[in-house]
């Protein structure tokens, strides 16, 4: 063990304030060799499934594109680093992802944090960020308590929206087909009873009922329901056209099956997360063309294009068409604006996220309020793309295919 | 619609049944207390999705492999693993504690092995998903197959374990441990064949579920917690109770969905589960404990 002196220290001190007071440069640039990056996301656990799909791979494309092309630019340093990442398993629970922010910022002392995967957790990690002064890019939370949070917490960003951007794009889109008369006048909703769907639920039921819908079926399941026959059986006989399900991806898989057993094929056929997943198309076989749900994607998008291909390439799986392009786009965002500023100066960093534009993915961003506001709310499977039907401040939506063609029993 | 629903239910309650009646028989038999159950199932299930998708063997015919690695394995873990808990412990109480803690930690092991191989993306295909057409109601088939594998190795293990030797041999085990070995009954050997015959079933549970459950590496616990509730609610050890209580409820799931609200239907199994404790604690056909 070695022994400090109050002397050695205050010598130590003194040299240091010297060298920098001199130099002009900063001293951080000195023995840095890459910028920290540190996350805790679920690898175990009931989340695991859904970060493994929107989140965790776009943080491994991220680093592998940023280190390919040789780094971020720290231009005040005069380097160019690598990213060099500290990663932890939240093993699904709100607790251990506060626990590792912490741990992340004090004794790893990492250079910046990236969010974990959803709603619910980003909310209880929300204050962590933001005592630690470490920006927080929420790029799966979908909640629509975003403009009063960005007041409390100055750091954070909220990527995904909130429960009536979707509910209400959904009920416009729906008044639009009915008004035209391809649609009648009743809907029906099942909703799982937990976050998500409660939220959307709660939002769009007065949404339909202010449009002047019939809504002649709301009801709620609880969450790890397996089997739908109850739901199906009794939704198909109200003579509904309009089928809506605010569902956990289990549960769209579960459904979509059901739905074709009982050959129960309503002109709109609306689900929750996991319509926009890769694999849904092979779940759902060739009745997966016409299902509309949550999120989206731009199909013309030569970037976008590009980011398929890298991120199935690095992954082995292609991304969501919802949360993932958007959690990569704030990636983007971050790098810019660490660029920007030239320095790992998280306070500069921050209000450049809040107030730059940015070249992303998904086109120009400039976030309003902390928010990202260019959102595909609902979505459509068109010829193997899901592709968006309805967008809040965006353009180039594409025309919803309703009714959808019937289903095609199974083999 | 009320036949539509009680049919709907029995169909569901043969699910539940399949994939508890492994589990009766570890804890009833054996005395472990797996909490690794539900695991072993998805692992089953993951077995039949290689099979199926990679090698184009089709899930029934995939049983004949997978069933026999469920037996296999779980023969392998209770020689390993769990002989060495049986053999210390003196009583059924320390057993079942040491159980709990040991396939806890099997648990995640089992959970980590699956997370390593596959990831921890959802997993689906679809076999047998047609519809079957019963006096007006629609049935897919592959929920039909499982409620059929589910009476049939209910009754056929019934039959084993109530018309043979080695069943009487077994039941002797599962009511009195203690006095098992004065009759010249190996109750290691007897046990760790019962810890396997478990395997075997929530292997068979597994694969059928499989074709038309949506499953990822991280979702066994949720067959554990179903798995318990209707042994326990059977009655520890008793094939036929683990039968009657998946269909139970399977029925009252699906009437309560059909005819009050889906919302309610873990309420509703929950009300039941503590109603039978409360009328008959040690299960619908346990025998009460001494």
């Amino acid at each position: 063990m070695t022994t400090i002196s109050r002397r050695t220290v205050l010598q130590g001190m003194g040299v240091s304030a010297l060298a920098t007071a001199l130099s002009g440069l900063p001293v951080l640039a000195q023995g840095r060799t890459a910028i920290r990056i540190g996350y805790a996301i679920s690898k175990t656990g009931p989340n695991a499934a859904g970060a493994g799909i929107s989140t965790t791979p776009n943080y491994l494309l991220w680093v592998d594109d940023v280190n390919k092309a040789g780094g971020v630019t720290l231009s005040k340093l005069g380097v160019t680093l690598p990213l060099e990442v500290t990663e932890y398993d939240d093993r699904s629970t709100a607790e251990e992802t506060v626990r590792a922010i912490e741990r992340l910022a004090t004794q790893d002392n990492v250079d910046l944090i990236l969010p974990t995967w959803g709603t619910g957790a980003n909310l209880a990690s929300g204050p962590t960020f933001d005592r630690f002064g470490y920006p927080q890019l929420a790029g799966t939370a979908v909640t629509d308590m975003a403009p009063d949070l960005v007041q409390r917490w100055k750091h954070s960003f909220w990527m995904l929206g909130g429960g009536h951007d979707y509910a209400e794009a959904l009920v416009a889109l729906l008044v639009k087909q009915r008004d035209v008369g391809t649609i009648n006048n009743k809907v029906a909703i099942a909703s799982v009873a937990d976050g998500f769907g409660i939220d959307l639920s709660k939002a769009a039921t007065p949404a339909f009922t202010e449009a002047g819908f019939e809504l002649v079926y709301d009801k709620t399941y609880p969450l790890g329901t397996s089997d739908f026959a109850p739901v199906i059986n009794e939704v198909a006989g109200l003579g509904v056209d309009t089928f809506i399900a605010f569902s956990y991806p289990p549960d769209t898989f579960a459904l979509t099956q059901q739905s074709v057993v009982a050959n129960f094929s309503p002109k709109v056929f609306y689900l929750g997360v996991g319509t926009a997943f890769p694999i849904y198309p092979g779940i759902a076989g060739p009745n997966h063309n016409g299902v509309m749900g949550i999120g989206g994607i731009d199909p013309d998008s030569e970037a976008l294009a590009a980011y398929f291909e890298r991120h199935t390439a690095l992954n082995g799986q292609a991304p969501d068409s919802w949360a993932s392009a958007i959690t990569y786009a704030s990636l983007e965002i971050l790098q810019q604006a660490i660029e920007r500023v030239g320095d790992i100066d998280r306070e500069a960093i921050s209000a450049e996220i809040s107030s730059g534009e940015f070249d992303t993915i998904i086109g120009k961003v400039k976030l309003v309020d902390n928010q990202l506001r260019s959102l595909w709310t609902v979505g459509q499977w068109q010829d193997g793309k899901f592709v968006g039907l309805a967008h809040t401040e965006r353009d180039g939506s594409r025309e919803p295919v309703v009714p959808k063609q019937a289903w095609v029993p199974a083999a | 619609m009320l036949f539509s629903a009680i049919l709907t239910g029995l169909i569901l309650g043969g699910t539940y049944a399949l994939v508890a009646m492994g589990l009766t028989l570890q804890y009833g038999v054996a005395r472990i207390m797996n909490l690794a159950y539900g695991d072993i199932i998805i692992s089953a299930s993951f077995g039949a999705f290689v099979l199926f998708t990679a090698l184009g063997i089709n899930p029934l015919l995939g049983m004949l492999i997978v069933i026999p690695a469920g037996f296999a394995l779980s023969w392998l873990i209770y020689a390993v693993m769990l002989q060495p808990l049986a053999r210390r412990s003196r009583d059924r109480g320390r057993l079942e504690g040491d159980s709990i803690l040991a396939t806890f930690g099997l648990l995640f092991v089992i959970q980590g092995v699956a997370l390593v191989i596959f990831g921890s993306g959802f997993m689906s295909y679809s076999y047998m998903a047609v519809p079957v057409d019963i006096l007006g109601t629609t049935i897919a088939a592959n929920r039909l197959l499982a409620f059929g594998l589910a009476i049939t190795f209910g009754l056929g293990l019934w039959l084993v374990l109530t018309r043979t030797r080695f069943g009487t041999v077994i039941r002797a085990v599962a009511s009195n441990p203690a006095s098992a070995p004065l009759v010249g009954i190996n109750v290691d050997s007897v046990a760790r064949f019962a810890f396997a015959i478990g395997g075997a079933l929530a292997a068979a549970g597994g694969v059928v579920v499989s074709m038309y459950l949506t499953f990822s590496a991280t979702m066994g616990v949720i067959f554990t917690m179903k798995a318990l509730i209707v042994v326990i609610m059977g009655g520890v050890g008793n094939i036929m109770g683990a039968l009657a209580a998946g269909l139970i409820l399977g029925l009252v799931e699906t009437l309560v969905a059909s005819f009050i609200d889906p919302g309610l239907t873990l309420a509703a199994t929950y009300l039941i589960f503590l109603a039978v404790l409360v009328v008959r604690p040690q299960g619908l056909f346990g025998k009460a404990a001494r």
